[in-house]
Order: C-alpha cells, then structure tokens, then sequence
C-alpha cells in the first residue's frame, strides 16, 4: 500500500510534458571511472561531467573523493547517493582508524562501502569503485558496483562509459607495469570511452596513490590523447582534404 | 492504510550515532508519507468534480552566484508563479542564513523558504554555542543532510554563497542532496539562458563593480529568455567587510503604474437590509479568582 502510494505520488509530481527533463530528472554522475594497481600503488581516474537529463549540470566535477589519507573512491550513479555514502564511510573509516591506531586498510573501507550499498540496495543507484594504498597488501583495487556485491581486480572500470573501452582495457594491460604505464593506460582509456559515451566528458582527473602520498593531476580536453578517428574534420582540414569526398 | 512498518532505512544511513551539536532536534526517522495519500484522495475526489487542487507556488526562477576577488555575489529575479499566474511581482529569493552567508532559492517556493528558516535557525544556535560566525561549508553540509534524507521530495535548488575564515565559496545543493562546489553557478528555469552569459564573461578574480554587472546580465538575460523569471533584479553582495543586499538592484522597465486608489472608505457600500438575530446563552457556570494585588 505504501509502495502504491510512492509511485502514485511519483506520478503528481512528474511536471507538464511542456518541461524540460533536466528539471525533473535526478543528478546523474553518468560517467567513466577506472583504477587499476601497480607495483606500489595503485592509479585511478575519472571524467568530469555530472549530467541532469541531457543538461550537464556540472561540467568540472571532481568524482575521485578521499575516504582517507591514502584509500579513494571513484563515484559513478546517483551524484547525492554517491556523496551520502561517501560521507558516511568517511567518517566510519576515520572513527575505525583511530581506535585501531593506525592507517585502516583498504579492503576495510571497501566493506564498508559494500555494507551500505547492499543494505539500502533498493534506495540506492550506486556504483564505486574503491582503490588505495595500504602497508600490508600495497596497491589494492576493489569494486563496488550496483547491488553490492563487492570483489577486487588488478584493473576495474564503471560508469556508463565503461562498456566502451572493455576491449581496450582487456587487450592493454598487462601485470607489474609501471606508474607511467598505467597513467597512460588510464588516460587513454577514459579519452577514448569519452568520444563514444554521451555522458562522460570534459575533463581527465588522474591521481596517484602510493606509499609517499597522492599525485593528483587534470587533463584538459584539448591536452586529451588523440586517436585515428578523432577529430576527422580538423584532420581533413590541415590536409587539405575534402571533408565529405565525392566520387 | 498501513504505515509501512520497516526500519527506517534513511535515518540509519545519514544519523549513525554522532551527536550534532547544532541542531535543534534529532530529526525523527524517514520521510512522512501522510500527506501524499492524502493529496492522492484529495485529487481523486475533486478531479471529477468542477475544483482543481490549488498548484504549488513555484519560484520559476532565475538565480545566479559567481565569486570574485573581494567575496560572493549573489543575484536573483523577484517573480513568484502559481501555474500560469505571477503570485508575486517583488518576491524575495536571496534568503539571509547568516551574517555572513546567504542563500538563493528555486523550485518550490514553500520548501526553499522553510529549508532556508531551518537552516539558519540551526545556524544561529550554532553561533550562540561557540562564539563564531559558521562556515559556509557547514551550512552546505546540513543542507544536504537533510534533502538527502528526504530523497528529493522537497523541492528545493539552492545556490549558497558566503565569506569566511577560509574565503569565498559558492555551493550548489540539488533537491536530492548532491553538491557541487564552482566558482559560478546558475539555476531555476532560466539557468540555461543566465549561464550562457556567465561562461562567456566569466572570469577568476574579478573587480566587484564588473562581477555585479556580470551577474545582472545574466539575470537580465534569464528574465529576458524565461516566462517563469521576470520583474526585478535583486544583488546580495557579500565580503569580508559585511553584505550589501541591494533590493533591486534593478527594477523592471515594464512596470505597470495603477490608474486610481483602490482603497474604499466606510459607507462606500449602502446597507439595504438589517436583521439582529440575539444568541441565547445561560450561564451554566461561573467561577471567581481572586487575583493578588500588592
């Protein structure tokens, strides 16, 4: 009966046909997030749009949140369920590590995140991916993703632009690469999921983490890593091809 | 109808065991869903009938926030909207949370009045326990605890902007809770239309004078380009030294002027009939105090 209530409810209060959707429809994270671990660390990166509807709500977002000193989590799905839980880990990981005395461990904070999402499962839309670095298993990757199952890869990729550079991701990496490495990894590949998903843009955030600390850098779009079928048009153009050849 | 007899899962998420000392009141659990079956039966009833339930006041909206080098500033249109009618032609939306941090509110215009009340009634408590002026990011953190526990159903968009020990800062808080922190922010219907003249004219460090004639344009272009944003342009200016709320800033050019008084005095309207009808009362009982006087 309450259920019957909520949807009638969600009905009332959809708005006129004439509205547009970015004022009815929830903040959406849309995006790319990838993290994969290194020998010492582990690097992860994200795009940067925060979309409501077709509006893009934010274009400039920082999706790479710190749960510690050295753990991070990359946020795809709902942008205020996301946050919330964020929060509320930060602050259970921070109480945990000073009763315990000492840096908490990654896969401690990536249960939980696995606690909250598959608790509320129902209420919540989202999915993380938690990566960092601790003294005990080094650099560590763990994925959170929609209902709450929880489970650690070398090299993890979400958001509704992952499904665009599986391939990619599959074919590119390889175990015990270096930190460049898999900076360029990542970068290339969120560029790349960038071209194809509609909901994932503007900018690459990358970070670092390992043992000295975190490494935090941006990449602007025109700075982002080109590729054959980028950019057809200014090709054609600096060639001084026709952009639509006639036969 | 059963209430839903399941742990409240909200309260659980957000309230896990900490004390807020700035809060009036431990906020009882999840969201009461009363009123909505309520409104749902309402509607039922009166849809066949000739009334209509009255639409919520809707603020339509054009708000606008950018920081400049000096501090916030912060501008908003002033008409109010009920469906297809201006409620209200000099409405205020930048609500005063703090004497330091303000708040510009779209959406439901109920919901951002109160949301905003609340808020700056916690604040105020807050201030008075410590002896300081709150921070604007703990103004934007309680915010988003409390949309997010009511998981979008206040209807709320709000941009805050304030100066504090830690500089200027302008927040974005969605009606579900999310938060974005930029350096220049549009919002409400005509957002589209203000944050095309702020991304061209936009940028870091601005002189004051130029960062208020920037935000009057691209409230002037949301009133220009929106229906539901119109009538005057208010400017809330605020730095270190204190806030200038200039209200408005500007008023609209299309103001209509009222021919005549529309006061009437006694006797305007002559009385035709009289009829005195006496209540009859008994007393049916009747107690004395004597009160103390000195």
């Amino acid at each position: 009966m309450a259920a019957a209530t909520a949807m009638r409810f969600g009905q009332l209060s959809s708005g006129s046909d004439m509205a547009p959707d970015w004022t009815t429809k929830e903040v959406s994270t849309g995006t790319t997030i990838m993290a994969v671990e290194y020998d010492g660390g582990v690097v992860i990166g994200a795009d940067s749009r925060t979309t409501t509807g077709a509006y893009i709500a934010n274009r400039v977002t920082d999706k790479l949140t710190p749960i510690h000193d050295r753990i991070f989590c990359c946020r795809s799905g709902s942008a205020a369920d996301t946050q919330a839980i964020a929060d509320v880990v930060t602050y259970q990981l921070g109480f945990h590590s000073i009763e315990l005395d000492e840096a908490p461990l990654v896969q401690t904070a990536a249960n939980l995140f696995k606690a909250s999402c598959y608790r509320y499962r129902e209420e919540l839309m989202a999915g993380i991916i938690v990566a960092g670095w601790d003294k005990r298993r080094g650099g560590q990757v763990y994925t959170v993703p929609v209902g709450g199952m929880l489970v650690r890869q070398p090299v993890s990729v979400g958001g509704s632009g992952s499904t665009y550079i599986y391939g990619y991701m599959d074919s590119n990496y390889k175990p015990n690469m270096t930190k460049d490495q898999c900076l360029r990894l990542v970068s290339g590949a969120l560029s790349l999921a960038m071209e194809r998903d509609g909901s994932s843009g503007g900018v690459v955030r990358l970070a670092a983490i390992s043992e000295t600390g975190v490494d935090r850098q941006v990449i602007l779009g025109n700075q982002l890593p080109k590729w054959s079928t980028t950019g057809y048009i200014p090709y054609c153009l600096s060639k001084g091809l026709e952009i639509y050849p006639t036969v | 109808m059963t209430k839903s007899t399941r742990q409240p899962r909200t309260k659980i998420l957000i309230n896990s065991g900490m004390a807020l000392s700035n809060v009036l009141e431990i906020p009882t659990s999840g969201f009461n869903f009363e009123n909505v079956a309520r409104n749902v039966a309402l509607e039922g009833l009166l849809e066949g009938g000739q009334t209509k339930t009255p639409k919520p006041m809707k603020t339509g909206t054009t708000i606008a926030g950018l920081v400049c080098k000096e501090g916030v500033v912060l501008g908003a249109d002033t008409r109010a909207t009920s469906g297809e009618v201006v409620a209200d032609k000099m409405c205020a939306k930048i609500h005063y949370i703090s004497p330091n941090i303000y708040c510009c509110g779209a959406g439901t215009a109920a919901d951002t009045e109160k949301t905003t009340d609340l808020l700056s009634s916690n604040l105020t408590i807050f201030s008075m326990n410590s002896g300081r002026n709150p921070r604007v990011v703990m103004a934007v953190n309680i915010l988003q605890d409390m949309l997010f526990r009511y998981r979008g159903q206040i209807g709320a968009s709000l941009i805050l902007g304030g100066v504090d020990c830690n500089g200027n800062h302008l927040y974005t808080v969605g009606p579900y809770g999310s938060i974005d922190n930029v350096p220049y922010l549009a919002m409400g219907s005509g957002d589209l239309a203000a944050l095309g003249i702020l991304e061209d004219r936009f940028k870091p460090n601005m002189e004051m004078e130029e960062a208020k004639e920037l935000v009057r344009d691209a409230i002037h272009s949301g009133i220009m380009s929106d229906l539901g944003s119109g009538n005057n342009i208010d400017i809330c200016v605020i730095t270190k030294q204190g806030v200038d709320y200039i209200r408005p800033y500007q008023e609209s050019e299309y103001k209509d002027k009222r021919q005549k008084r529309y006061k009437y005095g006694p006797g305007t309207t002559s009385i035709l009939t009289e009829k005195i009808v006496p209540l009859e009362l008994e007393v049916v009982q009747e107690t004395v105090q004597r009160m103390d006087t000195a």
